[in-house]
């Protein structure tokens, strides 16, 4: 069957490919745009390591089409750093020591992002659940839902910096 | 002086700290490069076709219709493996279990392998080749292979280590013994004996990453290979034998590993891709699917053990004896002469001083997937045995089990049960520290218990060769040939900061490929930071000596007179007080006049990793309706000997732990009566998740290794031999069921709670 031309938006620059139709969304990160920080665990959805969100939402990109994301924006771990800044998540799953060999970090730094936007005071049992798509073999999890913790305390204090700032 | 391992209660300013790892950044913005990131120009796809039979002789395969297929580009079988092992018999079974010859030997046991311009291609071809099997009897349980009329696996396997040789073939290729005294002596001596047998069931190492490699061979016979291993060299030299190479010949690229705890010691696919590459004459890339890493990788041994065990009513275990049945596998397995159930013998009573000590080691072959190490192999299973069978022992002296641990630990001159007399150690310092613990001290809720167990690993030096290079600015990269598992490059780099006298921001530590450096055994054993660390230190002693020498010429002074200090050179003596103090900067600037590059190397076999032990305490809560179970507190307490980066030992310990808390509650092959695995992936074979465990305590003891200069011992591995049985005696604590088969899954649970009804 003839490839398939796809326009979408990834970390916020357009990009277009041609794949076959019954290629993975994660086949076309990795093998066509290079994006290999996009892991592949399992392709089946049951590891996470390959999270990316659609239009805001987590997906395992193993799930999902090539050409389903058509017209759709993408964000994946290469563009969650700005400018060379990285995202206080990632400096606290270096700092807290939240990743050992590190093949699943980038997936669960997608979840515990979406996470924190969603609900920006979790409890360590909402922390606990929102990961729990996401494998790691190496950690035992305890220090990446301590570096999640110690993210979200520190953006809430961020974002009240910022709400006194804009007050006066 | 320059190679003396003595610990050398040095004051140490860097070692310790908890330093930011240098694969950090590359980890989190998704720049590191792991095993499948790799690709070559003009690279091919390889797939595997795989046995769907436990058992089966293969009469014919056909591969002509595949190979008409456009873009199929080359096809092997055995036949195109020619067995060039000359009479090494590891190697051969290597060789067998990366492609099956004439026989498949288990579900999933590859036959043939088709590189290909692109997957959809490749697949199609796979479909395309036709394989003609006879069925055989198979045999998965490692009881039902040891009964008389059990399917015989292979007609050449007769038992080692009887007297009289067996004059039949049979499943059982091994048999070791261990152990000090007179053990029907001991148990005559005792007021109490407990008998038990157990059972565990066959885990996976679980590691995220699957293997993947590149493979590129010239038609000059070059070779290259990327790849995801714990041992580069190791992979270099099997494959090169397999194939027929000059080892030398061969550059092996280890990329970012992804996970391995064991399973990535040995190799699977990457000779089959390079024989693929060399046939097609294009590079090739091999990447296993989930399925295929459950199937044909990795597991760790099932097994069955007996143990027994006497005391007096004092609390003096009298005797202690245990009979262990490992199966490896198809092959005999793990190093020559020490296969998994030996080693398990060893490991058995490690924990304890006893008089009288027997164990036994069965290695059992079975028509499943070849055993590969997981993290402290073949400890946790008997560990599961002999600590659940002391709670019972305790419980039936009516002793506090910690305090009978207390009373039989081993400690510093004790003979253990594999034969060494011990060095200081830290088990009874771990004990102490569990007593101590206000763990032991909480509440605990309805259907809650609390359960503690200890472990122990030996640890492992090997052959290991280092670089430390002074750059021309004065700072310093380091080059091993010890694959980075768990934060190594962190930790090497602080030893080198501390000898140096330098800040660790100035080291930058690296994995050179197979070309730059000697020989280095595989990452196994707890080896990395203690062998690669050891080296270290050599190497950053013998580039001091040279930085002295070059201040001594740039001073003109004797070299005697110049000593190292705070990472720099310093002139000795009232008539030298008017020279200022030398930087490896300065130093390093003068270099082209003084004679060149400064480098420190060494090449050495650390010996004396230093045993390791560990106690561990969790609290569980049982739903009797259900049987399901969950670890709601857990505490690791380990003898690190020295903690080089302490936040990346706690990380060791609770990895292991959740491992071990995965092995005992959910993990497990379940396979059919047809010999097939029934759940080679992550959704039916379930690891922990995060919302399945609570944080995990850690309590870092730290009882110097005197074999090492900071006193380091191995810390990779023993935390996960104390879980399995820290939460049977739990549970048996919670509910009153003892469990003696892991999983212990709720089912099993529930039978247990049934049957403890109906009595």
């Amino acid at each position: 069957m003839a490839a398939v031309l796809v326009s979408t938006t990834i970390n916020g620059d357009s990009v277009e490919f041609a794949c076959p139709p019954e290629e993975s969304l994660l086949d076309a990160l990795r093998d066509r745009l290079g994006l290999t920080g996009v892991k592949e665990g399992c392709g089946t959805g049951d590891c996470g390591a390959c999270s990316i969100t659609l239009d805001g939402r987590l997906v395992c990109s193993c799930l999902v089409l090539g050409a389903e994301a058509d017209g759709r924006e993408i964000a994946t771990i290469e563009g969650m750093a700005e400018n060379g800044t990285l995202h206080p998540l990632q400096e606290n799953f270096i700092e807290h020591a939240a990743l050992q060999c590190g093949i699943c970090t980038p997936g669960f730094l997608m979840a515990a992002k979406v996470l924190l936007e969603r609900n920006s005071n979790p409890t360590e049992t909402e922390i606990r659940y929102a990961l729990a798509g996401n494998l790691c073999r190496c950690t035992g999890y305890d220090k990446i839902v301590r570096a999640v913790q110690a993210t979200a305390k520190e953006m809430r204090q961020l974002d009240k910096k910022k709400s006194r700032r804009k007050k006066s | 002086m320059a190679n003396d391992p003595s610990y050398t209660k040095q004051k140490l300013k860097v070692i310790g700290s908890r330093v930011k790892r240098p694969d950090g950044v590359d980890k989190v913005t998704g720049r590191a490069k792991y095993g499948a990131d790799h690709n070559a120009p003009g690279q091919l796809v390889a797939l595997f076709l795989r046995s769907p039979h436990a058992h089966a002789r293969i009469v014919k395969i056909s591969t002509a219709r595949a190979e008409k297929l456009p873009g199929v580009k080359a096809i092997i079988t055995s036949d195109d493996l020619p067995d060039l092992t000359n009479g090494d018999a590891g190697a051969r079974d290597m060789l067998e279990n990366c492609m099956a010859r004439g026989r498949a030997l288990y579900d999933g046991h590859a036959v043939a392998a088709v590189a290909a311009v692109d997957e959809q291609t490749a697949k199609k071809a796979l479909k395309l080749i036709k394989v003609t099997y006879e069925i055989l009897p198979h045999v998965t349980d490692v009881d039902e292979a040891l009964k008389p009329d059990a399917p015989v696996i292979h007609d050449y396997l007769y038992t080692t280590g009887v007297d009289p040789k067996p004059t039949k073939p049979s499943n059982l290729y091994n048999v070791a013994e261990f152990g000090h005294g007179d053990v029907e002596k001991g148990f005559a001596q005792a007021d109490v004996v407990i008998e038990k047998s157990y059972k565990t069931e066959q885990v996976h190492q679980g590691y995220i990453e699957p293997h993947a490699c590149v493979a590129s061979v010239n038609s000059d016979g070059t070779g290259e290979l990327w790849v995801t291993t714990q041992g580069h060299f190791t992979y270099r030299s099997v494959c090169a034998t397999l194939l027929g190479m000059d080892i030398a010949k061969l550059k092996v690229t280890s990329s970012e590993i992804g996970g391995g705890f064991g399973g990535k010691t040995h190799v699977w696919i990457e000779p089959v891709a390079l024989a693929l590459s060399r046939k097609a004459n294009r590079p090739v890339k091999a990447v296993m699917s989930r399925e295929e890493v459950f199937r044909a990788s990795g597991p760790a041994s099932s097994t069955s053990i007996d143990v027994k065990i006497g005391a007096k009513k004092n609390g003096t275990i009298t005797a202690g004896f245990a009979a262990l049945r490992y199966q490896g596998g198809p092959f005999p397995g793990a190093i020559p002469g020490m296969p998994w159930a030996a080693i398990g013998a060893m490991t058995s009573f490690a924990c304890y001083n006893l008089a009288n000590v027997k164990t036994l080691g069965y290695d059992v072959v079975v028509n499943r997937p070849k055993v590969a190490a997981y993290r402290a192999p073949s400890a946790p299973m008997i560990a599961f045995a002999v600590e659940s069978t002391i709670d019972m022992v305790a419980k039936e002296l009516g002793i506090e089990p910690l305090d009978l641990r207390i009373k039989n630990a081993a400690r510093e001159g004790t003979r253990a049960c594999y034969g060494p007399v011990y060095g200081p150690i830290g088990i009874g310092a771990t004990l102490k520290a569990v007593k101590n613990h206000p763990h032991m001290r909480a509440k605990l809720k309805k259907n809650q218990g609390r359960g503690m167990a200890c472990g122990f690993w030996f640890n492992f030096g090997g052959q290991t060769c280092a670089d430390l290079n002074i750059a021309t600015d004065g700072s310093v990269t380091l080059t091993v040939g010890t694959i980075d598992v768990g934060g190594s490059r962190a930790s090497l780099s602080l030893i080198a900061a501390e000898e140096l006298g330098i800040p660790y921001e100035q080291v930058k530590a690296h994995i050179g490929d197979t070309g730059s450096l000697g020989h280095n055994d595989t990452t196994e054993g707890s080896r990395g930071t203690f062998s690669s660390g050891m080296a270290i230190v050599f190497a950053a002693r013998q580039a001091i000596d040279i930085l002295r020498e070059r201040a001594a010429i740039m001073w003109d002074i004797p070299v005697e007179s110049v000593v190292w200090k705070a990472g720099h050179a310093k002139a000795e003596g009232k008539k030298y007080s008017k020279l200022k103090r030398l930087s490896l900067a300065d130093i390093a600037a003068e270099a082209p006049n003084t004679g060149g590059p400064i480098a420190g190397h060494n090449e050495s076999v650390p010996d004396n990793a230093g045993v390791s032990f560990a106690s561990h305490i969790c609290d569980v809560e049982v739903d009797p309706e259900t049987g399901g179970t969950r670890v709601v507190r857990y505490t690791v307490i380990q003898d690190a000997g020295k903690a080089i980066h302490p936040t990346y030992v706690e990380g060791q310990m609770q990895g292991g732990a959740a491992q071990g808390i995965g092995w005992a509650l959910n993990e497990e092959y379940i396979y059919g009566d047809d010999g097939r695995l029934q759940n080679p992936g992550f959704l039916d074979y379930r690891i922990p998740v995060c919302s399945d465990l609570p944080f995990i305590d850690t309590q870092i003891l730290e009882i110097p290794n005197p074999n090492h200069p900071y006193g380091v011992r191995g810390v990779g591995e023993t935390s996960i031999v104390p879980p399995l049985a820290a939460i049977g005696n739990a549970i048996s604590n919670a509910v009153g069921v003892r469990m003696d088969h892991t999983p212990m899954s709720p089912p099993r649970i529930l039978k247990a709670l049934e049957q403890l009804d109906a009595s």
